[in-house]
């Protein structure tokens, strides 16, 4: 039986990421994946994440995903795909099927990464061909490049239901509703305003009734339940879709460490079964450590951290490292780990309903009921200023442990401070040089910039634009409200597309004066 | 071929293996070697996989992934595979499952 | 309180969505497993046992968190106090053949 010491099971981001480390300082690795490519879910993950710096913020995931094995490979780091491992038992002998055989090998450390799995809903229909998990979407779409259907309603409003909506109808799909039992959008609010801009139209406390069809997805029936989930007769709303998908959270998928004879415990806020552990993911097993979402659902940001600290551990447990230096590694991931757990959407945060920002800010309630903030409710947010010339317009109104767009200014327009989920400010006697810099920098899409009285009675404002057709300058069409809904008519002025906007291309749309503050997506005439 | 992503405003053109043909049920159809079964069937429009051994239902794709097995399918005479994760090849012979195998039920005598 | 079955958790009760299916690899239904609880199946184990539901070919990756909230309902336990199934070999499914294989350090595989 071949003897490593360490052997990670699972090379997504927290299992590279522990891989590294270790093999950073010197243990034999070797990464177990049952898929033909490393990189677990980040090759999915085409939009730019959150997070500061540090976490590779403004990155998109897939780009994340390359760097990792790049850096997995010039660390040395051993990756077996197509390696199932199919049982671990509890003297850390992992069975493994490779190829047509079945191979047994001993880790005297094992880190266990295995991410975790998609929950599902039942409602009459569920087991049609069409009802698919958000996730089914997401791997068609971006890695096999096959559209799931022509229209799609998506149950599930947390941030896989709004990124993977808003994906679709990146590469053609349209979206014809998205649904949520729960009464508040469960998501980040900026993923939910740019599916919304878009005129796709929320149904929060709104659940399927069934899907419909004979031997496929031919429609499906939504209705409003009440608050104790019971469907209100007389609410129906029938869509014709060809696609059903199920964004209804994630569930750890942490069975091996329940075979290798890990204590367990089933806690909700960390997404289901979970292996009891320290806060740097040690088991109860010594030497069996666990690393990423199979110990707590979480963002890939934050499972990249969990590995590194697990990869750590597991050195320092072999002998490979002084108990000091792994002290003081560790204290320095733990912090940056920490940054990401602040703000409304952490896990400490989660199931409760916050009312107001973190600066005292009453929290939009049509973003949470409607996907986007009404346009009433935006002036209350200190990113959205008024001032002569082009300036930033920050309609970022949730604390989320996100700051690229403060480094993004050259002239220092933006503040966050060095809180990451502040929201981030206008500052006022700045100099916007109209670089655009902040619009593409920010992963929320959520950034514009206004010019009030470009001349002539208009207005012009910048926005972020990733879809296909890109619109040429001079292409006419409607300018779009933060609800998707027609509110003027718009020329596009100046397409901006530059290796730093990395995909995120820039409208600049003309548009009266009086829609300034109201127009904030652009529909080209057909 | 319809239903696949030409060009995509983030990706830009997606690689793909070698045009290969391959049969569904004896029907010749093109994909593109190396991706999944299920891609190449899903582009050429076809939903449904296999049919239920107790309640004959159709199923199709639901995890794309390889959990659920709901995708599986007769592969070169061999049942349950997970076409979601199995690569295409030239000439493979693709076919319609019906409880765990590839003759519909009536042929079964069930 | 979960093994105390002295509990009377009164009798079935027939409902609306009975013929749900919930195993979709084994065909089981939501009322099969309702009515297993009361006929004394009171764990996870029991229920696999008794009625297959998360022995088919995905081993429970869909179903077992859905058949977990249908027996703590049914017991009116919350699902956290449920025993999930022992998790044991083989992880994924994987035809005998392959599964007798024993491949030894050295050998090709």
């Amino acid at each position: 039986m071949k003897r490593y010491d360490l052997i990670i099971v699972g090379a997504g981001p927290s299992g590279l990421s522990a891989a590294i480390e270790a093999a950073k300082r010197g243990l034999d690795v070797v990464v177990f994946d049952e898929n033909k490519k490393p990189g677990g879910q980040l090759f999915k993950q085409i939009h730019k994440f959150f997070g500061s710096k540090e976490h590779r913020a403004k990155t998109r995931g897939f780009v994340i995903g390359k760097e990792l094995l790049e850096e997995a490979d010039k660390a040395g780091v051993k990756v077996e795909l197509n390696a199932v491992v199919i049982g671990l038992y509890q003297d850390k002998e992992v069975v493994v099927k490779i190829g047509g055989g079945i191979k047994h090998f001993k880790g005297d450390s094992i880190i266990i990464a295995t991410g975790a799995a998609e929950n599902m809903v039942t409602f009459p229909g569920w087991t049609l061909p069409g009802v698919i998990g958000a996730g089914a979407a997401q791997t068609m779409i971006n890695l096999h490049g096959v559209l799931p259907g022509k229209r799609v309603l998506m149950l599930g409003t947390g941030n896989v239901g709004l990124v993977v909506s808003f994906q679709l109808m990146q590469c053609g799909c349209e979206v014809a509703a998205l649904a949520d039992a729960a009464p508040r959008v469960g998501g980040y609010g900026v993923h939910a305003a740019k599916v919304a801009r878009c005129g796709v139209p929320f149904y929060l406390s709104h659940t399927i009734v069934k899907a419909e069809g004979e031997d496929r997805v031919t429609g499906v029936t939504i209705a409003e339940v009440d608050k104790n989930f019971k469907f209100i007769p007389g609410t129906e709303k029938h869509f014709d879709v060809d696609t059903i998908c199920l964004a209804v959270g994630l569930s750890p998928m942490s069975q091996l460490l329940k075979m290798a004879g890990c204590k367990m415990e089933d806690n909700p806020k960390r997404g289901g079964q979970v292996p009891l552990c320290d806060k740097y993911g040690r088991t109860s097993l010594p030497g069996v450590i666990a690393a990423g979402d199979v110990s707590g659902i979480e963002e890939a940001s934050s499972a990249m951290i969990e590995g590194r600290m697990a990869g750590l551990i597991a050195a320092e447990y072999l002998g490979f490292m002084k108990k000091e230096e792994l002290d003081s590694e560790l204290e320095k991931l733990e912090k940056s780990l920490e940054e990401l757990r602040q703000g409304m959407f952490a896990p400490k945060n989660r199931g409760k309903a916050v009312e107001k920002t973190d600066e005292g800010i009453d929290i939009s309630e049509n973003l949470l009921k409607k996907g986007y903030v009404a346009d009433e409710e935006i002036e209350r947010y200190p990113g959205v200023i008024h001032k002569i010339g082009v300036h930033p317009v920050i309609e970022c109104t949730q604390n989320i442990p996100c700051n690229p767009c403060q480094d993004a200014c050259p002239k220092g327009c933006i503040s966050i401070g060095d809180n990451i989920t502040s929201l981030p400010i206008a500052v006022n006697d700045s100099q916007c040089i109209n670089c655009g810099m902040c619009v593409a920098s920010c992963s929320g899409q959520a950034i514009f910039l206004v010019d009030e009285d470009c001349g002539g009675g208009f207005a012009s404002v910048t926005l972020p634009y990733e879809f296909l057709p890109l619109p040429k300058e001079g292409t006419k069409g409607k300018a779009l409200g933060r609800n998707g809904k027609p509110v003027c008519d718009a020329e596009v002025v100046s397409v901006k597309s530059m290796k730093a906007f990395d995909k995120t291309n820039l409208l600049t749309v003309k548009v009266p004066k009086e829609y300034a503050m109201k127009a904030r997506f652009f529909k080209a005439e057909p | 071929m319809a239903e696949r992503i030409k060009e995509h405003p983030i990706l830009g053109a997606q690689e793909k293996g070698k045009p290969v043909d391959f049969f569904f049920d004896g029907k010749k159809i093109s994909g593109y070697e190396g991706e999944p079964i299920a891609a190449a069937l899903k582009a050429a429009g076809v939903m449904i996989h296999r049919y239920t051994q107790k309640q004959h239902k159709p199923r199709g794709i639901f995890c794309a992934i390889g959990r659920c097995t709901d995708c599986v399918m007769v592969v070169d005479g061999v049942p349950n595979v997970r076409t979601c994760i199995t690569p295409l090849k030239a000439g493979m012979d693709i076919k319609t499952q019906y409880g765990a195998s590839d003759k519909p039920f009536d042929e079964q005598g069930v | 309180m979960i093994n105390d079955r002295s509990r009377d958790i009164g009798p079935f009760v027939p409902a609306d969505d009975d013929d749900m299916l919930i195993c979709r690899c084994e065909e089981v239904t939501k009322g099969e497993i309702r009515r297993a609880v009361h006929e004394g199946m009171w764990t996870i184990t029991e229920i696999r046992r008794y009625l297959r539901a998360g022995m088919g070919l995905c081993q429970g990756q869909t179903c077992s968190r859905l058949v977990k909230g249908i027996v703590a309902k049914e017991l009116g336990v919350s699902p956290a106090e449920l025993e999930p199934a022992t998790s044991r070999v083989p992880m994924r499914p994987i035809e005998m053949r392959i599964f007798a294989n024993e491949i030894k350090e050295g050998e090709e595989v």
